[in-house]
């Protein structure tokens, strides 16, 4: 965090100040470790494994905030007989089909729901459906069967128990290289700073998500900080922390191929033909909690998009809608340009040639589209690679042969232009424009408008009923100045949403109608302009208003600035303790008050119980705090909606030098794989040759750089900061390769060879893990070919190998080997690699196995 | 003659140089234990000040590339990995299998990058003996590459380990030899209390180099004018902060009243030992000190040579007024002895 | 300036006549430092914005003199940074003022083996003629059941999560209307 968090850091500072104790877990120690009270090397990809002791700890020892999690949670909720653990699966879960890879989920449901669960998870897989519960979980029919001793053996809670009993410290020492001593230190210390009295939070980043088991990393943490009572409450939560201005706004508001603003699902061919078919999907008729609303939603963001075209009658202009059948994420779009299947690509502020892994497969697949646009304001490596990539060096991309046409369009930087950034907790911030882009830079507000514009001229006219969508789209933003620069605010109005009739700008989502009667852009961002106000610009400064600061900018939904804060009171409405008061129930006022606003309905009394039957928001009782959740509790056993498991199993890595420790399974068993003859994954156990890339390496940030570099190596200041590509080692790696200080590597994968000047250091150590000695190696990713500093990039080690539920790649562990002095140029590097490939039995055919485990076969009694 | 108390021990600088009704005299106080290395100081610097580039070599000395305060660096954070216990409640690499510990091998190794930071006298070239003593590692026998850092230094598995960041600057001394040796009146005491270098008067004479007990001041190539940190006198003069401490994420760089700094100092140094870090230890906080104490003075937490820091800065015309009286008495002899001579020639 | 003046301003008699006989400090401070002030406050006019680095999402203020950025420091009205930037978020004007920008569009042709210039207009123009034509060669309208498609699987699109909500939300919009689905950013990644 200290690391490419600072500024955030000061915080774990003030608390720490305040006598907080601080745990720092990562495979390298870093800034962040230097501060911290405690610091765990532990093997990449191994978090799961970590965590889940602490989860062991806790049940065996009795250590939960018991009353919250018999009041919010789904602990007492009994699960189907036909379930089976991975305790008797050997790693798998009952369910699991080999054929597509895929669980069947009917078995994971409570008892008397096993109807539920039969979607086919092969294909959320591949729409990356996972995404949706952002702000929700799945649907769950009724109440189902309820221990509140927690004593029945089909009780979440004892299930739980059972499943990670196997966790034990001497496990947790035998998988991670944590030793146990220092396991137990975490675990006592997390324990005893959580309950009435106190609250623990848990940060983490990409170095979480970006694993072919990511979902349940964060899982299992969830899982934690459930238990002991640390969410909704103030010093809790688990924070991710995120590394773009905007990114947590670029998935609320999103421009991913899967969803619709405010986490609406895109639609699918098959599910979602008509626009009936598509809102129940989403509100599931009869069910409970929140979303019961949907169908208003998906009506306003359709009448935001299509305007006076959208009726009711239409449907909407729902028809208009394009329709997914697959994966269309960025990884399989990839390999299409390869494939030769894309004409046309848009790069915009993203630099795909150095931050995507394996950056020879990206800059391939640009060099074999028809076209390119590269908005950025430098000249990046994702724009050059026709010129100055690696592979015109080994001559794999010749620009006389290369006919990718590419437009690179300078970019307006942030100063440059008015707009909202949604920064990591959710909130707001509206910028001022300082003064106008130079040049032919532009904002992409401004070319995406003038590009529709344009588009439908040339559209006019037309009687294609494709072009419908587009002529019919409601597109007619003010603009102003010279630059003829679309009004932003006019846009946030929009997103915001408005009475159709009077043009009112709403209040809040509540006020949503299905009827035409509302449009809205992101039903969730409803509120940022109440009252005809840029909500998001307030800065009452944060001396003249209490420690919530909620004058400062806008947070979604409503501006609230801790979710789900009805947890921070007891089920009768009052503070757990004085200490950790946040919101409660004032009786005299009949409503829920606070410092913040409360993360439940106002005038709803913690006594409310739903009648019989109720569905929708009537459904959620007065002390059901995780209002989004369809049964109001938080889920320690999720029956649907995640993928890969109804609880988190350590696996290893897609690739490991090792054979996982705890089953018979090595890998997630739905992991998302892609066989391509440029996407070769390294051998790992039990498939043979997997010591022909014995190390495992792991990249992330340095404090001097941004992500991809184009943000920093080219500029001055940063730039001479750390000014060139490195590897970190530890002393006892470099004596066994031969490596010196300052001296060159080289390190190599079945993707790639890529080389790097030498730190051995201390901050690295070897780890003791199932007996044998593991070395890790760590790179920062910021390097590539242009700028003012420039270095081999280490994404191109990494394969493409993706989590089940998001989608997201596997590119903080990976196997590599190491060698003394500088890489090999021109074919030469080629026939390295090539030799590896051999070596490790890497051929065009062969496929990395899914499932590991004879369990496979057996497939649990119910299937 | 003047006071040799304007020369040596303790003073308010600012009023004894003419600053009538001179505002509290303001410096910096660095916390070195809350440093996190981030190094916003030096670029924040930077980005206020204009300063030009310094240079884009790798140099190995952990994560500092900067490697000295220079006239192109008037912030510089020096990072030391050091195989000694720190705050940490467990030792970081207790019950892992490591070997010896190597960082004393590579600060030796990194002793031996230069940087060309187009300043004189720049980035020092290192001497490895030195670094190896300052990483308080083993001593470090062999040449770099030839004996694989980490073997063969016969100590024990490495469990201790703590890495030190501190962001130096300059000192700001009460008596300070850059201003008293300036020919040019280019260096002079603020009404802050902080020592300015005027960019409009400096010719480059180049005296102050030497005359700086801390090294800090160096000269820009090209230019040939003598840069340092002005404490952001321009902003101080609007009421500001100075950018480095206005940046800094953690506080670890303060700015304010000096004496209000010294009394949190003395505070924090008292917090941190009851907390168990009885190294913990204030530098150049001291008016009675060789300098009269610093402006900027610092929070450590191991001796000042393990950062580059001099153990006893002395202010090098400390021994002026002594000298000017010796000078004086001869002066007075000779003119004597002339006269003895003129009269003697005339009787 | 009078002689008087000038005589009055000579550092020397400053240093004889006034508090300051060694010449150290108020008399040797020169005219240049004497009329020192921090441009901040001097500038044009300053605009609150926000990094564009990571997430944090700490306040800047941003100073324009002259048409020129000037200055990017920390707000320290904000409840999330006080005030404070990290070496990225302090190095802002050296982002946007760097001469390693491209202010002027660039073309590339098939097969070249260099850039060359092309006016902003006739880009835009030529950009949505390709659009179109990679919609028109690679359209579906339905699957092979006869359900819509309505999408074109010919046009990607990676980036979004340095952009403000409203570029998202424009791309977005429009992406859908052309029935392009693989619209990406580092949200996947």
């Amino acid at each position: 965090m200290a690391e490419a968090h600072p500024v955030g850091f000061q915080w774990v500072m003030e608390a720490k100040k305040r006598g907080a104790k601080v745990f720092h877990v990562d495979p390298r120690f870093t800034r962040t470790s230097a501060l911290a009270d405690t610091y765990l090397p532990i093997r990449a990809g191994t978090d799961i494994a970590l965590l889940g002791g602490v989860v062991r700890y806790i049940l065996e020892n009795e250590l939960d905030f018991r009353e919250y999690v018999l009041a919010y949670t789904n602990a007492a909720s009994i699960v189907s007989e036909r379930f089976v653990d991975t305790e008797d699966l050997d790693g798998l879960f009952s369910g699991y089909q080999p054929e597509t890879a895929s669980y069947d989920q009917t078995s994971w449901q409570y008892e008397g729901q096993e109807r539920n669960g039969g979607e086919d998870t092969a294909k959320e897989r591949d729409s990356a459906a996972g995404l949706r519960h952002e702000s929700h979980g799945m649907p769950v029919p009724g109440q189902p069967p309820q221990d509140e001793t927690l004593q029945h053996p089909r009780c979440v809670y004892q299930i739980l128990k059972r499943h990670f009993s196997r966790y034990t410290p001497e496990m947790v020492e035998r998988v991670c290289g944590v030793p146990k001593e220092k396991f137990l230190e975490l675990a006592r210390a997390w324990t005893e700073n959580s309950g009435r009295e106190r609250t623990g939070a848990l940060v983490y980043s990409v170095g979480w998500t970006q694993h072919s088991v990511g979902v349940q990393y964060i899982r299992t943490g969830a899982i934690i900080q459930t238990l002991l009572g640390n969410i909704g409450r103030p010093g809790g939560g688990i924070l991710a922390l995120r590394g773009h201005a905007s990114i947590q706004g670029s998935t609320d508001i999103p421009t991913l191929f899967n969803l619709l603003p405010g986490y609406l699902p895109m639609p699918h061919h098959a599910d979602h033909v008509t626009f009936d078919d598509w809102v129940d999907s989403i509100s599931q008729p009869g069910k409970k909690g929140f979303w019961g609303n949907s169908r208003a939603f998906a009506a306003s963001l359709l009448k935001a998009y299509w305007g006076d075209a959208a009726t009711p009658e239409n449907d909407f202009c729902y028809g208009y809608m394009p329709r997914m059948t697959g994966d269309h994420g960025t990884y399989q779009q990839v390999l299409n340009m390869i494939d030769g299947k894309i004409k046309g690509y848009f790069l915009l502020g993203q630099n795909p040639a150095v931050g995507s892994a394996h950056g020879r497969a990206q800059r391939l697949g640009m060099a074999n589209l028809d076209w390119l646009v590269v908005r950025d304001l430098f000249m990046i490596e994702s724009a050059t690679f026709w010129k100055n990539g690696p592979e015109v060096e080994t001559g794999e991309i010749v620009p006389q042969e290369c006919r990718t046409e590419v437009f690179f369009l300078p970019a307006a930087s942030h100063v440059e232009k008015e707009g909202t950034f949604t920064q990591t907790q959710r909130l707001l911030q509206w910028r001022e424009k300082a003064l106008d882009p130079p040049g032919d830079a532009r904002s992409e507000l401004w070319f995406f408008y003038h590009l529709g514009r344009r588009l439908r001229e040339k559209l006019a006219g037309s009687t294609h009923p494709r072009d419908r969508a587009l002529l019919d789209l409601a597109w007619d933003y003010p603009t102003h100045g010279p630059l003829v620069e679309p009004s932003a605010e006019a846009v946030l109005r929009e997103i915001n949403g408005y009475d159709t009739v009077t043009n009112r700008p709403l209040a809040g989502f509540t006020e949503a109608r299905d009827d035409g009667s509302t449009a809205i852009g992101c039903w969730i961002y409803s509120g940022v302009y109440a009252d005809d106000v840029n909500q998001a610009a307030r800065r009452r400064s944060r001396h003249e208003q209490d420690w919530v600061a909620a004058e400062w900018g806008w947070a979604w939904p409503a501006n609230r600035r801790t979710l789900y804060n009805r947890a921070s009171a007891d089920p009768q409405g009052r503070p757990w303790s004085e200490r950790k008061k946040y919101v409660w129930w004032d009786p005299e006022a009949g409503e829920w008050t606070g410092y913040d606003v409360p993360d439940f309905e106002k005038t709803k009394p913690p006594t409310y119980r739903p009648p019989d039957g109720a569905s929708g928001p009537e459904a959620i009782a007065g002390d059901d705090p995780f209002i989004m959740q369809s049964d109001g509790k938080a889920w320690l056993y999720v029956p649907s909606g995640v993928l890969d498991g109804p609880m988190p199993t350590h696996y290893e890595p897609a690739e490991s030098p090792l054979r996982n420790p705890m089953y018979g399974q090595q890998a997630n068993p739905t992991r998302k794989v892609y066989p391509h003859p440029v996407n070769r994954i390294n051998p790992s156990p039990p498939e043979a040759h997997s010591g022909v890339f014995p190390y495992v390496f792991t990249v992330s940030r340095l404090t001097e750089h941004h992500t991809a570099g184009g943000m920093s190596r080219n500029v001055r200041p940063l730039a001479e900061l750390q000014p060139e590509m490195f590897v970190e080692v530890s002393p006892e790696l470099a004596a066994e390769v031969g490596l010196s200080h300052l001296g060159w590597a080289h390190m190599v994968s079945g993707r790639a060879v890529i080389e790097a000047k030498v730190l051995v250091t201390d901050r690295l150590t070897p780890l003791r893990v199932d007996g044998r000695i593991i070395h890790q190696l760590w790179l920062p990713y910021h390097f590539g070919s242009e700028g003012l500093v420039t270095g081999d990039s280490a994404n191109d080690l990494f394969g493409i190998t993706l989590d089940p539920n998001v989608l997201i790649q596997e590119s903080k562990v990976g196997t590599c080997d190491v060698r003394p002095g500088r890489r090999p140029t021109g074919p030469a590097l080629l026939d390295m690699v090539a030799d590896y490939q051999r070596r490790a039995g890497l051929t065009v055919e062969h496929r990395t196995p899914l499932a590991t485990t004879d369990a496979a076969g057996e497939r649990g009694e119910d299937a | 003659m003047p006071d040799a108390n304007s020369l040596y021990g303790p003073l308010d600088p600012a009023p004894d140089a003419g600053w009538a009704d001179a505002p509290p005299r303001m410096g910096f106080f660095t916390d070195t234990s809350v440093c996190i290395g981030c190094k916003a100081c030096e670029v924040a610097c930077k980005e206020w000040n204009d300063v030009p580039a310094s240079g884009l070599d790798l140099l190995g000395m952990s994560y500092d590339n900067t490697g000295a305060l220079t006239a192109n660096s008037w912030r510089h954070v020096a990072f030391i990995e050091q195989p000694r216990p720190a705050g940490h409640r467990t030792p970081p690499f207790a019950g892992n299998p490591t070997d010896g510990p190597v960082s004393a091998a590579a600060a030796a190794v990194a002793a031996g990058t230069g940087n060309d930071t187009g300043t004189d006298p720049g980035v020092p070239p290192g001497d490895p003996a030195a670094a190896a003593r300052m990483a308080a590692g083993p001593e470090f026998l062999g040449m770099p590459g030839a004996q694989p850092p980490g073997r063969g230094t016969g100590a024990a598995e490495r469990t201790d380990f703590r890495w030190l960041m501190m962001s130096n600057v300059c000192k700001h001394c009460t008596h300070a030899a850059c201003l008293d040796v300036c020919p040019t009146g280019a260096l002079f005491r603020t009404e802050f209390g902080t020592v300015v270098v005027q960019e409009d008067i400096c010719n480059g004479c180049g005296y102050c180099i030497s005359a700086c007990p801390y090294g800090v001041i160096d000269q820009r190539k090209g230019d040939g004018r003598a840069w340092k940190c002005t404490l952001c006198y321009d902003r101080l003069g609007a009421g500001q902060t100075p950018a480095c401490a206005q940046a800094c994420p953690t506080e670890s760089i303060m700015y304010g009243e000096l004496d209000e700094l010294r009394e949190r100092a003395a505070a924090r140094v008292a917090t941190l030992h009851e907390r168990g870090v009885p190294e913990a230890r204030l530098y150049g906080h001291d008016p009675d000190d060789g300098v009269g104490g610093d402006g900027a003075f610092f929070l450590l937490l191991d001796e000042p040579e393990v950062y580059g820091l001099p153990p006893d800065p002395v202010v090098t015309t400390r021994d002026l007024p002594r000298m000017w009286r010796r000078a004086g008495l001869a002066a007075l002899t000779m003119a004597a002895a002339a006269v003895a001579a003129f009269v003697g020639g005339s009787s | 300036m009078g002689l008087r003046t000038f005589i009055q301003g000579w550092p020397v008699y400053r240093q004889l006549t006034g508090t300051d006989p060694l010449g150290r400090g108020a008399a040797a401070q020169s005219a240049r430092s004497a009329e020192l002030t921090a441009r901040t406050e001097t500038a044009d006019s300053m605009a609150r914005s926000v990094c564009p680095y990571c997430a944090v999402g700490c306040g800047q203020k941003v100073y324009v003199s002259d048409g020129r950025v000037t200055q990017i420091e920390g707000d320290p009205d904000s409840p999330i940074s006080r005030g404070r930037l990290c070496p990225k978020g302090s190095a802002s004007k050296s982002l946007v003022t760097s001469p390693l920008r491209q202010t002027t569009v660039r073309y590339r042709r098939p097969y070249a083996t260099e850039w060359e210039d092309l006016d902003l207009d006739t880009a835009l123009d030529m950009i949505a003629d390709r659009v179109l034509a990679a919609r028109e060669e690679t359209w579906e309208d339905v699957d092979d059941e006869g359900r819509p498609l309505n999408r074109t699987l010919g046009i990607s699109s990676l980036g979004g999560a340095t952009l403000d909500n409203e570029e998202n939300y424009l791309i977005k919009k429009l992406f859908t209307a052309m029935g392009a689905l693989q619209i990406e950013n580092q949200a996947r990644i």
